[in-house]
């Protein structure tokens, strides 16, 4: 549950408001709804990673991905999808971090 | 506690990702696929779209062809350049920003402390300065103010509904933001192109010539009038007009220069034009073509567009950030540019009272300095304050050796005011407003009247079979061989005296031949009374061209087209089998032979698979630099003598003195130094390319390829396969070429065609950021889409956008 709203909100408000606003997401979910905390982690790596992977895609493969190969170019790496791997790994991480605050935070006010 | 520690270590990583670490970008905000690179990649569909801007008059329909090239239809004058503004800059808004701040010394801004020696080079040699005087000029001008203007809110109004996400991946890469369109930038722009082509100077080397050699030396090796010779104006042309009374030569008094190693100008820049009138047309009508030559990079340097509004109709080549057509057709005329090269820049040596540099002598008493002080601001750093000293002449661009950067700007002399045309007032924008109007010859000559730098050979043909040529600019008024070498900056006999008259700048109409051109080279024979320039580019491409068109009777679009695409070497045609008689094959070891032999066979076609080519070009360089081995001083700049004179004497004085080899204490003959740089240059090959074979192939010898702009790896092609050098009428070599071939057929409807290696827009991420460079690199053109109206059919419209007012 917690995964699917924080990959479908991250989605969203990746239209409106800045990249970092999934920060504030992850972390607010996480706080409301987390449970364990190294769960919670993984959950808001997870979905990140995963609605950065879709977000990506659905710009990339319209445009055959050439960008992306100019890119993974640029940065020397092999192709494009290892560029897209790092990317989402990013936001998995941005994600992990924010969801784990999030319920660490909870925990420190319910206890 | 561990909430809080988690909550930092978040923090600092969101940090993180939002810095510019050196030159790596915020990698977050780079990376993050809704608002980073990965927003930039575009499909290849072209939607149908409908907007609203503040500032337009009435409606504008822009229809967009298979290029994604723009066909703009304007209700009026002023929302025509409004969209072609607006346009322009969806397309090319990071070039136009990024070429402006260049020019206008601005780059340490975005890019930090690399950028300020080019920072620092602009505004000392008064890019800003040239800028504001341009300014001045156009807004003087109504139809000019109006251009300038409207298309600057074109720029702005794109530039204010740009949402972060939508910037250009250049600005996510530097991390910065665009910046308001001010009117002064489409002048940075003309000043761009003054600085390319008209923003050098041999003086320097000159004069240490000077110094070294004599001046019958210089009189013997550096000639006012090439030994291979053919005008633009065809010899013999009489000049219908009373010249005005030419300059006195001053009491000259060479001024001193040291310690820097000169940059060696080298013959490259290889812009072509030609036209036929009815008489050798297949349909009897006039064939126009030009493909001016500069570097090539991506985004191009060019941009394609369709202007039409109740006064125009005009279709050709823009430059991205200056409004109107450079080079172009309407259904009446048509009209391309190669570039002068008149002596438009001189140095004047100047003579201060004292170290505060506050008076300079001048006209026999002191004259007081003005001061300019740029401030530059550099990112991460607090600004540099620089003060420039101008007299009258211009900028001091170097008043001591410790403000010249280690590296390049050799051609700079220290001490030495500069003057340049491209400081002057100026009103080139009327001229491409005239032109993109005109209706016939009368036009056409009137538009040219308003151009003046940096100054090109306006080639012309109209429906009418009009063609001519007019090597076109303003010209300083001068003595001859002024500003060969550095002049005395304290006479006033050494100032530019006035100009030569629009009306009397060399010209021809329909000259008896049937066909004007030019190729870079002299404008005119002996008999033309003013003084241009000492020296031009070589005739090789100008009379491989004329050869072509006096042989043609028929001609069509394809047989420009072929003459484009052609590759054979009058250099090698004039010498090379001089240069074969000389060399004695019995000397030569297995590989040598084997190399002599290819290029004894060779076609003379500088073509990407021949391997004679890369021969003779290497032997060639090796003989060139064995030949003047005197002008190699480490202590001293000094400039070659040319090609042509090497030529000359090669054939025509064998015994020469300067064949000798100054390092050895044999006395080399011509026949002594051809035989030797033979034999090291076939050496060389064999040690860079293996045995003589397939890797001797010229397209693999020569390291053609085409960068981005900011030479990001990866957003450029790569070396590609190719023929051409600089001497043949393809004069592709390295980043060097055709940055666009055009060939216009006149007529009851006329019909243009081309090609740009490149595509219209500047997104690495689109489809037509390079789906033009396949085409130009095969030699093709393609068939120009000049619609009638806004309404006129056509399968080859892909989408229209319409734009209106609020």
């Amino acid at each position: 549950m917690l995964f699917i709203i924080i990959l479908v909100l991250t989605i969203i408000c990746g239209y409106f408001f800045p990249w970092w606003f999934a920060v504030v997401i992850a972390f607010s979910m996480a706080f409301m709804l987390g449970k364990k905390p190294g769960v919670t982690f993984l959950i808001g790596f997870a979905a990140l990673f995963t609605a950065w992977t879709i977000m990506a895609l659905l710009k990339s493969i319209p445009n055959h991905n050439a960008l992306a190969t100019r890119v993974a170019h640029l940065f020397q790496l092999p192709n494009w999808v290892i560029l897209l791997i790092v990317t989402a790994f990013i936001g998995g991480l941005v994600g992990g971090m924010s969801a784990l605050s999030g319920i660490l935070l909870r925990k420190a006010f319910t206890k | 506690m561990k909430a809080f520690i988690s909550i930092a270590v978040t923090l600092l990583l969101i940090w993180a990702l939002q810095t510019k670490f050196g030159d790596i970008p915020p990698v977050g905000k780079f990376l993050n696929p809704a608002t980073g690179f990965w927003n930039n990649a575009e499909s290849k569909h072209q939607n149908d779209e409908e907007l609203h801007l503040d500032g337009l008059q009435g409606k504008v329909i822009i229809r967009f062809d298979e290029r994604r090239i723009p066909h703009i239809f304007a209700e009026n004058d002023h929302d025509l350049y409004y969209a072609e503004g607006y346009i322009t800059a969806r397309d090319r808004l990071w070039q136009m920003d990024i070429q402006t701040r260049a020019a206008a010394g601005r780059l340490s801004e975005v890019v930090g402390p690399k950028a300020l020696e080019v920072d620092r080079y602009h505004r000392r040699m008064g890019m800003i300065y040239g800028a504001e005087n341009c300014l001045k000029g156009m807004m003087k001008d109504p139809e000019s103010k109006l251009l300038v203007e409207a298309y600057s809110d074109g720029v702005n109004s794109y530039i204010h509904h740009l949402k972060k996400r939508d910037y250009p991946i250049e600005f996510k890469l530097l991390d910065y933001a665009p910046e308001e369109w001010q009117p002064i930038n489409c002048a940075y722009l003309l000043k761009n192109m003054s600085e390319t082509l008209a923003g050098n100077s041999d003086a320097v080397g000159m004069t240490n010539d000077l110094k070294v050699f004599g001046i019958g030396t210089m009189n013997d090796l550096f000639p006012d009038q090439p030994f291979h010779d053919e005008p633009i104006i065809p010899a013999g042309t009489k000049w219908d007009f009373t010249p005005l009374p030419i300059p006195k030569p001053s009491a000259s008094f060479i001024a001193q220069t040291s310690g820097m190693q000169s940059k060696e100008i080298i013959p490259g820049i290889g812009s072509n034009n030609w036209a036929v009138n009815g008489s050798r047309s297949a349909n009897g009508y006039p064939i126009l073509a030009n493909d001016p030559h500069l570097n090539l990079t991506f985004p191009s340097i060019w941009y394609l567009v369709q202007l039409s509004s109740p006064t125009v109709n005009v279709y050709g080549a823009s430059l991205p950030g200056a409004p109107g057509v450079v080079i172009g057709f309407n259904q009446n005329i048509s009209w391309g540019v190669t570039n002068v090269d008149a002596d438009v820049l001189d140095w004047y040596q100047v003579k201060f009272k004292d170290n505060s540099k506050n008076e300079y002598w001048y006209n026999n008493r002191w004259n007081k300095t003005t001061k300019k002080v740029e401030e530059i601001k550099i990112r991460g750093q607090k600004p540099l304050y620089d003060t420039v000293i101008y007299t009258h002449q211009g900028p001091v661009v170097y008043d001591n050796i410790s403000q010249k950067p280690k590296e390049g700007h050799t051609d700079v002399p220290v001490g030495d005011a500069l003057r340049w045309i491209a400081h002057d007032a100026s009103d080139e924008f009327n001229a491409l407003y005239l032109m993109n109007r005109g209706k016939n010859y009368k036009d056409y000559r009137r538009a040219l009247t308003y151009f003046s730098a940096p100054a090109q050979n306006f080639i012309f043909a109209d429906k009418d079979n009009d063609i001519a040529i007019t090597p076109n600019g303003k010209f300083p008024l001068k003595f001859r061989d002024q500003g060969k070498y550095i002049l005395d900056g304290s006479d006033p006999a050494n100032d530019w005296q006035g100009w030569i008259p629009a009306s009397q700048n060399p010209t021809v109409k329909n000259p008896p031949r049937g066909f004007v051109s030019s190729a870079n080279q002299a404008s005119t024979d002996s008999t033309y009374p003013y003084y241009l320039n000492w020296r031009f580019d070589l005739y090789d491409r100008g009379k491989r061209i004329n050869d072509l068109l006096s042989a043609m009777k028929k001609a069509t679009v394809d047989s420009f087209l072929v003459m484009q695409m052609d590759n054979y070497s009058m250099r090698a045609h004039d010498i090379l089998p001089a240069m074969l008689k000389y060399i004695d094959p019995t000397k030569l070891d297995k590989e040598q032979a084997e190399a002599y032999d290819i290029v004894k066979n060779w076609d003379l076609h500088f073509a990407a698979t021949s391997e004679g080519a890369s021969i003779f070009n290497a032997w060639w360089l090796d003989f060139y630099h064995m030949v003047w081995d005197e002008f190699d001083r480490k202590d001293l700049p000094m400039h070659y003598p040319s090609y042509d004179r090497t030529e000359k004497l090669l054939l025509t004085d064998p015994g020469s003195k300067w064949f000798d080899i100054a390092g050895t204490p044999a006395k080399e003959t011509c026949g002594d130094v051809l035989m030797k740089s033979f034999v090291e240059s076939v050496n060389k090959l064999i040690k860079e390319h293996g045995l003589p074979g397939k890797n001797w192939q010229w397209g693999d010898v020569k390291n053609t390829h085409i960068n981005h702009l900011a030479n990001i790896p990866g957003f450029g092609t790569g070396k590609f396969f190719a023929g051409g050098t600089s001497s043949v009428i393809d004069a592709l070599k390295d980043d060097n070429g055709p940055s666009w071939r055009m060939v216009v057929q006149l007529g009851p409807k006329v019909q243009g065609f081309g090609i740009f290696p490149g595509g219209e827009s500047g997104n690495p991420g689109s489809y037509y950021y390079d789906d033009m460079f396949a085409t130009w690199r095969d030699g093709k053109l393609d068939k120009l889409l000049f619609l009638g109206s806004a309404n006129e059919e056509s399968n080859r419209v892909k989408s229209t956008l319409t734009l209106s007012s609020k």
